[in-house]
Parts: structure tokens; C-alpha cells; sequence
């Protein structure tokens, strides 16, 4: 088994799934969703049975390698392999996914094709999501960069609220700036690189000595598109717009999954390929990612669109990611990488749950809420539990990374750490204002009865709630797989940690 | 990296935990089994829940107890032990494991917590017994008990962080019980937000440890302490000083606890009276090794408690509801702690001393108040009491117990606690001593003022009640709790005191004090002062609150008692300064992300995309025209490299 090239199966299942959704018979039309909620969650055994594969302990970069030949003429190769932080990022999207489609189980109630091509495009996504974080080639990354694109603008754009087309045109536009712009930087990269049939190799481009103002022009290009996509201040104005229209599940894969490959590739490629540029660009960054910090909490807090609320507080939270990155220290980077994927899982609690409750409101405005602990009281449980995963509550797993961007960052730069730790007060306020306005209060004359949360809802919510508690309690697992990818980084940048300033062995004094 | 059990032997602190006392993590999992069957296991357990929460809080308390029995059976000096349970969050350098320090101190505070809130889950059997979340109720208590467990035994400031925040967590849920009243749901929010204004705080402490020392576990901390520089244990221990001052309800972060009376009373008896609020002095007496070698930290601590305990006093004179008041003398107690955790060595044990003694009286204290709400139709201005010692015996007299406890006359328990406190705050040289013994000194007759005026209000003087009101007294599950409480308010002051046993008991943690160092007055002057000024104070509130009627509608009053009325204006000024400041900037930045920032770059978009109308005429089928021109550009790009090689 351990020939298998695994990453390209993890890719292609829900490939194969989304053909077979979208070209299912008419008399099995109903059972769209059911074929694609079946691909999805083999498409996680598979992924869970390669990150059994996975040794945390080795000394390679990467690991689950392939690598084809795709076009030698340009250098670009079909090469896939994963380090810690690329395997928790897909098992995260894997997990995700199958959860999305059971959230998004009654999305397209008009059924038909529409309801295909519906959930087709969900498992369509999945694949890039894969490939994106596995490529290990530049080319092939900014490939699947480029793809996620299509399938994210048709959920939107066909499938989303009543201004889905201006969400989705808006969402399109920025990522197509941002893309485009990184495309002059991996071409430019390519030239100064070795060249040769593999020349687009992640390997190949690290280490290089690029010289000073080629290494910052292209460092420019690559980060202008990730902060585009991770989104940060003042780049972050598509967020909002995309999450509010879009459907929940599609909102939750862009948010907690898409955007992701935003600082994910801060990482792999700003750091790895352009250490001293980095270096060079480190104040501006801290200082954008403060300002997104608190920005995005202040701006969650004013908001009156529930949507709109839980995005700006991602905007929030990609600035504390960044932030953590952006430290260089093996502390920060750990919490960061951590934060990414207990980001997911709290935006997505947040989003699913906030849309069942908007089902059942018909509405997404917060005023139009109140007093409905009384009306559900096991939705504003849950819901309470993914805020206060939001707010970072000590023994949830958000706390942890949070804890650790902030520490990490305090060990180099005191006053970003400082200012940034104001955050967790802002956040406190946007989410238990959230609560309170929609859920304390009287109990409020309804219509029609409403029903508390279901069957379906529960298995939406179980995993995450799963997640929020057992990595509170216990982060070692994940913190085992990304250790080593953000040392080697680290490594790769030329930095090491800061020594405590007073040790206990009484040296300094 | 040494593990904490090797650096804790070394230091002769903490052995490893062996028998009963290796099993001290039931006591946190216990209730915290607890509260997630009634949560996780909703209506099904709303039958025999409650009763299953009162039995795993008990659990806890007798695994308490036969910790503390085989702590006892150990030497003067070998007591603590500690206990490593898992690999917590091992990231890059910071490395923190999960373990319990089980010694002296941390198990004075199970007692404590395990015992008076096990009393308070019985009370509540019969308080919530008709409430139809009453499940809920119960779990949030358990939930409560096991975060406060988890914040005493943890044996890194990290793993305190939790417990710090989960108790906090838990008075948020609490306070916000009966939240249909948007009041208290407010209520609710200004708890938590406060308490994360202390966070703050904590936060920075933790972080100046880690980077200063490399290290967040005590042992690890205090063994580095030593050598560090005094800046960063200044710094170190101020911020440490602004979390408890969240938690602890002090000066100038006290604003929450007042409002903090919306939840049910047991909750602000166990809470907000006896264990959650007193956290902030545990802390303080934790961290002795960072505030013994950072003086300028240590004035401030004192400084906080001695305004925050006359700062309470002065507003419990004015408060006519009797939760509020019984709040307010909370804060004030807290005060005296507070003063005697920054006086050092000299004040440590009485600090906590004082908090178990607090911690039964004013617990009985409000069990007697929600005892009284009860047989009042959940009345609590006290204009509308009076007179109610006949119609309670029971809480009447349990009741006079906590008052004459807290009031210190010897030989309640207050007595033994408070006088010394004060005692040690005249301590030293210069103007220090005068001062803060002075201000202990006065609280403590300003105490007796607004404690006496609180009691005869009540159970005294002419019978106000509303017209629909028969006061009765309570069921036996709510009156043997206060009938315990009482007697600890009795005796425990005068029990514990015999042969300095709690000093020398504590001492191992906190440091014997040097005998030597003199108190500015001799010990019997300020007894006998401390006293006479006491008598004054209950005279006082005799001549006004049981001797004349007290009118039902409250008199204008003078300017202080309006100021105090309103809590000095904290609401005002927290309103001014934060509140008011902050929305206009939130609004004023949603109006500038829509117009501005996004105006800017979606100007920029539209520039690049061409105008805006034509963007809106390409919106059909625009993905597809982008994957072609994409798929244009690139072929370009190819071609013009297959060129160029």
C-alpha cells in the first residue's frame, strides 16, 4: 500500500464523485446528495489512511511524494507531497467537506440538475483543495490557486443570496488581482531559478540567491495575493460580501478551507523562497496584521448581518495567523499553523449554526432575533459553544493557538503582541453581544413552531464540537505534525529562537 | 528540558504524588463529568440530574478530604506533591504539561470550594426546585466546581488560565440564568467582558514569564524568580495584579460584581461571595516568589486593596437592596485580603485565612438572604423588610452568626481573621503603616456600620412588607445548609487559630514572617481601637435602622449617599471613558469599511476591470471570458518563454 500515490487518490475521488453527481440518470437525481455525501467521507478514510503514512519524525521536507513529468518545455512538473502543516490543512478540508454536505443537505430544495451541479461543484472544490495544499511545485500550486476560483464563483454566483452575482463578481476580481500578480512573481521566480524539465520544483526554488530587490519585488507579488486571499486589512472587503451571499456550506469552505491557502502560502512560499525578503518586509506585515486584528473585531462588532459579523471576525483571526507567521519564531509559527485549522472548525460551527438559525428566522439580521434560547434552547447551546470557540475560551481549542501566536510574537515584538492581545476583549464583545441580542430577552411571539435542533444538525455539529474540546484538551497530535514543517521553515528563513532573557540558571542577572 | 518533577524535588517543594493523592485529578473530572451528562444529555436527565450534581460535587469533596488526610500523615515539610498528567501543548519552544500541585494551599481551597459548594448544590435542591431549567442550573454548577478546582490545583499558570476562565465562564452562564430579562443578560456580558479586561493582564503576565524565564509552570517560575531582574517581576506582577483585580473585583475593575447579583442567590453565595471572586487573591498568594522580590508590585496590591475595601464599605452603606449590599461588602472584604496579600510574608496566610473564614460567613450570609428572598415573593429592597426575626428563626439566627462574624467581635470567626489583618497592616515604617492600617481600621467600623444597618433592616425594627407577602421559613434542604455555614461563622476563626495552626500550616508555600517585625501600635491598642469603632458602627446603625422607622421609600440622602448609591459612579465613568468612545468608533469605522476602504479598492477593481457598468454588463458568463483569458495569458506566457530559451 505504501506505493500508492496516495495524494493523487485523496484528489481524485471526489473528482470521480463530481462526475458522477453531475452525470447521474434523472431517476436518480434525489439521491445527489447522498452519492456526494458517500465520495466525501471515503475520499476522509482515504485521507486518514494516508496520513497514517505520514512520519512526523522524518527528515524530509516532504513526504506522500510523486512526481511526473507534465511540461518539461516550461519546467513544470506534476509533483505532489505534503509536510505537516499541507497534511493538516487537507485532513482538515476532508473533514470538512462531508460536513458542508450534510449542512447543505436541503440547499437546492428545487432538486433537478441544479441540485447536481449543486453538490458536484462542492466535491469539484474538494479536489482542488487538495491539490492546492499538496502541489510542491510553483506552477502546479498556482494552478490549483487559480481553479479553486471557477467552482467557488458558480456556488456563489448561481447558488447564492439575492446579490450572489456583485459577491461573486467582487470575489473574482480580488482573487484575480491577487493571481495575476503572483503570476508575474512565478514566472520572474522561474528565470531565477535553475530551469531544467523540474525547474518549477518547490525544492529547486529554495535557497536561491535571488538578489536584494528581485527577492522583495517577488516576495511583493506572492504575499499581495495571499494577504489577498487570507484576507487581510485593507484587502479583506471581498470577505464580507462573498460570505453573506454565498451559501453557508460554500461560506464555510472559503473561509475556514480556501483561505487558508492564503497563509498557508506565506509559509511555503514567502518564507521558504524569500527568507531575507521577509525579513525585510516584517514591520510592514506585523503592522497590517494588528490593524487587521483589531479592525476586523471592531467592524464584527458594529455589524447587523449575522454573515457578515462571523466574516469580519475571521478578518480578526487571519490577522492574529499572520501575525504568529510573520514572528518568525517556532512558537508563533506552531500556533499559527494550529490556528488554522481551529480556525476551520470555528467558522464553521459559527456559520452552519448561525444558518440553521437563519432557516429557521427566515432572516440574517441580528435585530430581527431575540430571546431564542427560549424558542431553541439546544441551538443556542451550541451556538454559545462555537462563539465562545470564536473568543478563544481557555479549554477550547482556539485558546490554544491563540495563546501561542501571541506569546511567540511577544518573544521578538513586544508592543504587536501587546496591542494584539486587546483583541481578546474586542472579541469578547462581538460575540457576546452576538448572544445576547439574539438569544437572551423574552421569549418572542412566533408564527409557526419551531423545531430545535435535528437529527441532521447534530451530526453537523458533533465533529465540531468534537474538535473544539479534544484539541483544547489535547493539541499534542496536531502540534506533532506541525512542529517540524515550521522548524524546517524557520530553518530555511536563518532564524532561531530568542533564549529567555533570565533563565534559571541565574547567567544574566 | 528537566521535567517538573525532577526541578520540583530539587527545590524540596513537590514530590511526586503517590496514593489517594495521585488520584487528585478525579477531583476536577468529577464534576466535570457532571456537567457534561446534564448538558450533552439534555431533558433525558432532567429527572435525576440535579441529585446526580449534588452527588459529584460531594465525590469531590470526600476525595478532598482524603488528599488532605494523607497530606496530614506526611512531615511539616513534605507535604505537597505533584501530579503530571499529559503532554499539554508542546509548541516549538514553549513546552507546557497538564499536572496538578496539590500541596497546602491548593488543598485549604478544595476544602473550601468542595465543601461550601457541595452545601450550596443541597440549598439549591430546594431554592431552584420549582425553576423548569433547573438541569441546566445544576450543570453550570458543576461546571463552576470543576473549573475552580482545576484553577487551584494546576500547577502551571497556563493550566490556571483555564480554570480562571472556565470559572468565569460559568458565573457568565449563571449571572445570565434568567436572562429573559435583558438586564441581566447585560448583566451577564459585563462580567465576562470585565473579567477579560483582567485576562488582559494575565495574559502579559504569562508572556513576560515565558520570555523572561523560558518557563510558565510554578515551579519553574518561582525557581527563576529569584535570579530575575525587579523590572520584569515588577511587570510580571502587576499584570498579574490586573487580572485579579478582574476576577477579585477590585479596584478600578469592581464595576461587574454589583450587577453580577442577577443570578440566582446560591450562585452569588458560592460565586460571587465565597470561591470564584476570591481568585484573584489566590493568585496573589500563588505568586509570592514574583511579589516577594517586586516591591513597587506589592504597593500596588496593597494600594488596590485599600481603596477597593473602603471604596465597597462606603457604597454597602448606601444600598438598600440587600443583595447588592451584602455585593458590595464582598468587594470591601475582598479589599482586606487583597492589603494583606501585598503586605508580604506578614500577610499571606491571613490573606487566605481570612478568604475561609469569608468564605462561610458571608456564603451563609447570602444563603440567609435568598433564604429570606424566598419567603418574601423574591423581594429584595430592604425598606420593604423588617421585623423578620419572628417570622425566621432559622435564618435569623444563622444569619446574626455570619453578621457577627464579619462584624469581628470576638470570638467569631471574623475576630480571628480581620484583626489580623489589621494588625499586619500597621506593620513597617514611614507613612505606610498609618495609612493602611488606618484604612483597615476604618472599613472595619465602616463594616460594622453597613453590616448592622443590613441586619436590622431586616430581621429588626418595624415590619414594612409588601401587603401579599407571609414570610415563612424555609425548607430543611435550604436551612441545614445555612445551619452548617453558621456554625463554621461561629467557631473556624477561633478552631484554626489555636496554636497559629493555619499560619504554620500554610507555611511551607507562603514563607514564615519574621516575628520580629514590629506593628506601629501595640497589639492590644489596636484590638481595643479596632473594636471601640466597631461598637461604633452597629450604634450607629442601631439609633437609625432598628430604634427610628425606616421609610419605605428611600430619602434623597446627602451627596455621598447618592455617589454611593450609584457606586461612586464607576458605570458613568466606565460608560465616558470606554463605552461611549467605542461605539462612535465602531460606527464611524463600518461607515468607512463600506464607503471608504472598499470604495478605494473596489475603485481600484473596478480600474482594473474597466468601469463599473461594464463591469455589470460582463456579469453574465464572466467566470468562463476570465478561464479564457486566463488560458490565453498563459499559453502567451508559455510561448514567450519557449522563445526566450
Amino acid at each position: 500500500m505504501t506505493n500508492l500515490p496516495w495524494l493523487t487518490v485523496v484528489g481524485l475521488v471526489p473528482l470521480v464523485g463530481a462526475a458522477v453527481v453531475a452525470l447521474l440518470p434523472t431517476g436518480l437525481t434525489d439521491r445527489a446528495r447522498h452519492v456526494a455525501l458517500g465520495f466525501s467521507l471515503v475520499t476522509l478514510v482515504l485521507g486518514i489512511a494516508a496520513a497514517l503514512q505520514f512520519d512526523s519524525g522524518s527528515k524530509s521536507q516532504f513526504q506522500l511524494t510523486e512526481r511526473h513529468q507534465w511540461i518539461p518545455q516550461f519546467g513544470v512538473s506534476y509533483a505532489l507531497g505534503v509536510d505537516g502543516i499541507a497534511l493538516v490543512m487537507i485532513l482538515m478540508a476532508l473533514v470538512l467537506t462531508p460536513v458542508c454536505i450534510l449542512a447543505a443537505w436541503h440547499d437546492v430544495p428545487e432538486g433537478g440538475s441544479r441540485e447536481k451541479n449543486y453538490f458536484a461543484l462542492m466535491l469539484a472544490l474538494e479536489t482542488f483543495m487538495v491539490g492546492v495544499f499538496a502541489a510542491t511545485d510553483v506552477f502546479l500550486f498556482y494552478v490549483f490557486f487559480e481553479a479553486m476560483l471557477i467552482p467557488v464563483y458558480f456556488l456563489i454566483g448561481s447558488f447564492g443570496g439575492p446579490r450572489r452575482q456583485y459577491a461573486a463578481v467582487k470575489f473574482l476580481l480580488f482573487s484575480l488581482a491577487g493571481g495575476l500578480v503572483m503570476l508575474v512573481g512565478v514566472i520572474a521566480l522561474y528565470h531565477y531559478g535553475p530551469g531544467g524539465a523540474d525547474g518549477f520544483l518547490v525544492s529547486k526554488l529554495t535557497g536561491l540567491h535571488l538578489g536584494t530587490t528581485a527577492e522583495r519585488l517577488m516576495f511583493v507579488a506572492f504575499f499581495f495575493a495571499f494577504a489577498v486571499k487570507a484576507p487581510m486589512w485593507p484587502v479583506h472587503t471581498w470577505l464580507p460580501d462573498a460570505a453573506t451571499e454565498a451559501r453557508p456550506a460554500t461560506a464555510v469552505l472559503l473561509v475556514g478551507v480556501l483561505d487558508k491557502v492564503g497563509t498557508f502560502g506565506m509559509i511555503r512560499f514567502c518564507l521558504q523562497l524569500f527568507p531575507e525578503a521577509s525579513k525585510w518586509a516584517t514591520p510592514v506585515v506585523l503592522l497590517l496584521a494588528v490593524i487587521s486584528i483589531l479592525y476586523g473585531a471592531l467592524l464584527a462588532i458594529g455589524q447587523t448581518d449575522l454573515m457578515r459579523l462571523i466574516a469580519y471576525t475571521s478578518v480578526s483571526h487571519f490577522g492574529f495567523i499572520v501575525l504568529g507567521i510573520f514572528a518568525l519564531t517556532t512558537t508563533g509559527g506552531a500556533g499559527s499553523t494550529l490556528y488554522m485549522l481551529n480556525h476551520g472548525f470555528s467558522t464553521a460551527a459559527l456559520f452552519l449554526i448561525g444558518a440553521m438559525l437563519v432557516a429557521r428566522r427566515g432572516s440574517k439580521r441580528i435585530p430581527d432575533f431575540g430571546g431564542w434560547q427560549r424558542v431553541t434552547p439546544g441551538l443556542a447551546g451550541v451556538f454559545l459553544l462555537a462563539g465562545l470557540s470564536g473568543l478563544a475560551l481557555p479549554g477550547l481549542s482556539s485558546f490554544v493557538s491563540e495563546f501561542l501566536v501571541l506569546v511567540g510574537t511577544f518573544q521578538r515584538y513586544k508592543l504587536p503582541a501587546i496591542v494584539a492581545t486587546v483583541g481578546i476583549v474586542l472579541a469578547a464583545l462581538y460575540i457576546l453581544l452576538m448572544y445576547k441580542r439574539m438569544m437572551t430577552g423574552p421569549r418572542p411571539e412566533l408564527d409557526a413552531p419551531v423545531l430545535d435542533i435535528t437529527l441532521r444538525e447534530k451530526l453537523v455539529v458533533a465533529p465540531l464540537v468534537a474538535a473544539f474540546l479534544v484539541l483544547g484538551f489535547y493539541p499534542k497530535p496536531a502540534l506533532d505534525l506541525l512542529n517540524p514543517a515550521v522548524s524546517k521553515t524557520l530553518q530555511y528563513v536563518g532564524v532561531s529562537d530568542p533564549a529567555p532573557t533570565s533563565a534559571a540558571d541565574g547567567s544574566t542577572k | 528540558m528537566h521535567s517538573l518533577a525532577t526541578l520540583a524535588t530539587a527545590e524540596g517543594a513537590a514530590a511526586a504524588a503517590t496514593g489517594i493523592t495521585a488520584y487528585a485529578w478525579l477531583l476536577v473530572a468529577l464534576p466535570l463529568l457532571g456537567a457534561a451528562v446534564l448538558l450533552f444529555g439534555g431533558r433525558a436527565t432532567d429527572k435525576w440530574g440535579p441529585l446526580l450534581a449534588t452527588g459529584l460535587s460531594w465525590a469531590a469533596f470526600v476525595v478532598g478530604f482524603l488528599v488532605w488526610l494523607a497530606m496530614l500523615g506526611r512531615g511539616h515539610d513534605s507535604r505537597a506533591a505533584s501530579l503530571h498528567l499529559f503532554s499539554w501543548v508542546p509548541a516549538g519552544s514553549f513546552k507546557v504539561d497538564a499536572g496538578m500541585l496539590v500541596d497546602q494551599l491548593s488543598v485549604t481551597f478544595v476544602l473550601l470550594v468542595t465543601f461550601v459548594g457541595s452545601l450550596i448544590h443541597v440549598y439549591s435542591l430546594g431554592y431552584m426546585e420549582h425553576d423548569p431549567d433547573k438541569r441546566r442550573f445544576f450543570a453550570y454548577l458543576n461546571l463552576f466546581v470543576a473549573s475552580m478546582l482545576l484553577l487551584v490545583l494546576a500547577d502551571s499558570y497556563l493550566l490556571l488560565y483555564v480554570g480562571w476562565e472556565g470559572v468565569g465562564l460559568a458565573s457568565y452562564l449563571l449571572i445570565g440564568f434568567w436572562n429573559w430579562n435583558p438586564a441581566y443578560a447585560t448583566a451577564a456580558n459585563k462580567a465576562f467582558v470585565v473579567n477579560r479586561v483582567g485576562d488582559f493582564g494575565l495574559s502579559i503576565a504569562i508572556m513576560i514569564m515565558f520570555v523572561s524565564f523560558g518557563r510558565v509552570d510554578f515551579a519553574g517560575v518561582s525557581q527563576a524568580a529569584g535570579h530575575a531582574h525587579e523590572g520584569v517581576l515588577t511587570a510580571i506582577g502587576l499584570m498579574l495584579l490586573l487580572g485579579a483585580c478582574g476576577k477579585s473585583a477590585q479596584f478600578p475593575l469592581q464595576s461587574w460584581l454589583g450587577d453580577a447579583m442577577a443570578g440566582p442567590t446560591p450562585v452569588s453565595a458560592l460565586i460571587h461571595a465565597a470561591t470564584m471572586v476570591t481568585a484573584g487573591v489566590y493568585l496573589v498568594v500563588r505568586s509570592s516568589f514574583i511579589f516577594d522580590h517586586a516591591p513597587s508590585a506589592q504597593l500596588a496590591v496593597v494600594i488596590v486593596g485599600a481603596v477597593t475595601l473602603l471604596f465597597g464599605a462606603i457604597v454597602g452603606c448606601a444600598k438598600d437592596d440587600i443583595k447588592k449590599a451584602l455585593a458590595a461588602s464582598t468587594m470591601s472584604q475582598i479589599g482586606y485580603m487583597m492589603l494583606a496579600a501585598g503586605l508580604g510574608p506578614v500577610g499571606y496566610a491571613f490573606a487566605i485565612f481570612h478568604l475561609l473564614t469569608h468564605g462561610f460567613f458571608k456564603a451563609g450570609m447570602f444563603l440567609g438572604a435568598g433564604s429570606v428572598m424566598h419567603g418574601m415573593n423574591d423581594q429584595v429592597d430592604m425598606r420593604r423588610f423588617g421585623g423578620l426575626s419572628g417570622a425566621m428563626k432559622i435564618t435569623w439566627a444563622t444569619f446574626g452568626l455570619g453578621w457577627l462574624a464579619i462584624l469581628g467581635v470576638p470570638p467569631f470567626s471574623g475576630f480571628w481573621s480581620k484583626d489580623k489583618i489589621i494588625e499586619a497592616a500597621f506593620v513597617g515604617e514611614g507613612w505606610r503603616p498609618w495609612v493602611f492600617g488606618g484604612a483597615a481600621m476604618l472599613g472595619a467600623g465602616i463594616t460594622a456600620f453597613y453590616m448592622s444597618r443590613l441586619f436590622f433592616m431586616t430581621f429588626h425594627g418595624k415590619r414594612r412588607w409588601s401587603d401579599d407577602v407571609h414570610p415563612h421559613e424555609s425548607p430543611l434542604t435550604m436551612t441545614v445548609p445555612m445551619m452548617v455555614l453558621a456554625v463554621g461563622s461561629g467557631l473556624l476563626g477561633l478552631v484554626l487559630s489555636l496554636g497559629g495552626m493555619f499560619t504554620t500550616w500554610l507555611e511551607p508555600v507562603v514563607g514564615a514572617h519574621d516575628e520580629n517585625e514590629r506593628a506601629v501600635l501595640s497589639v492590644p491598642a489596636i484590638t481595643v481601637l479596632t473594636l471601640l469603632l466597631i461598637a461604633a458602627g452597629v450604634a450607629m446603625a442601631w439609633l437609625r435602622y432598628w430604634r427610628d422607622a425606616v421609610p419605605q421609600v428611600q430619602p434623597v440622602g446627602s451627596m455621598l449617599t447618592r455617589a454611593a448609591r450609584r457606586d461612586l459612579y464607576q458605570d458613568d465613568v466606565n460608560e465616558g471613558v470606554f463605552m461611549r468612545p467605542g461605539v462612535h468608533l465602531t460606527r464611524a469605522l463600518v461607515f468607512a469599511d463600506n464607503r471608504g476602504v472598499d470604495g478605494a479598492v473596489g475603485g481600484l477593481a473596478a480600474m482594473v476591470g474597466g468601469t463599473s457598468s461594464r463591469l455589470r454588463r460582463l456579469q453574465n458568463g464572466f467566470a468562463r471570458s476570465y478561464a479564457l483569458t486566463m488560458l490565453a495569458g498563459v499559453v502567451l506566457i508559455f510561448g514567450a518563454l519557449w522563445v526566450i530559451q
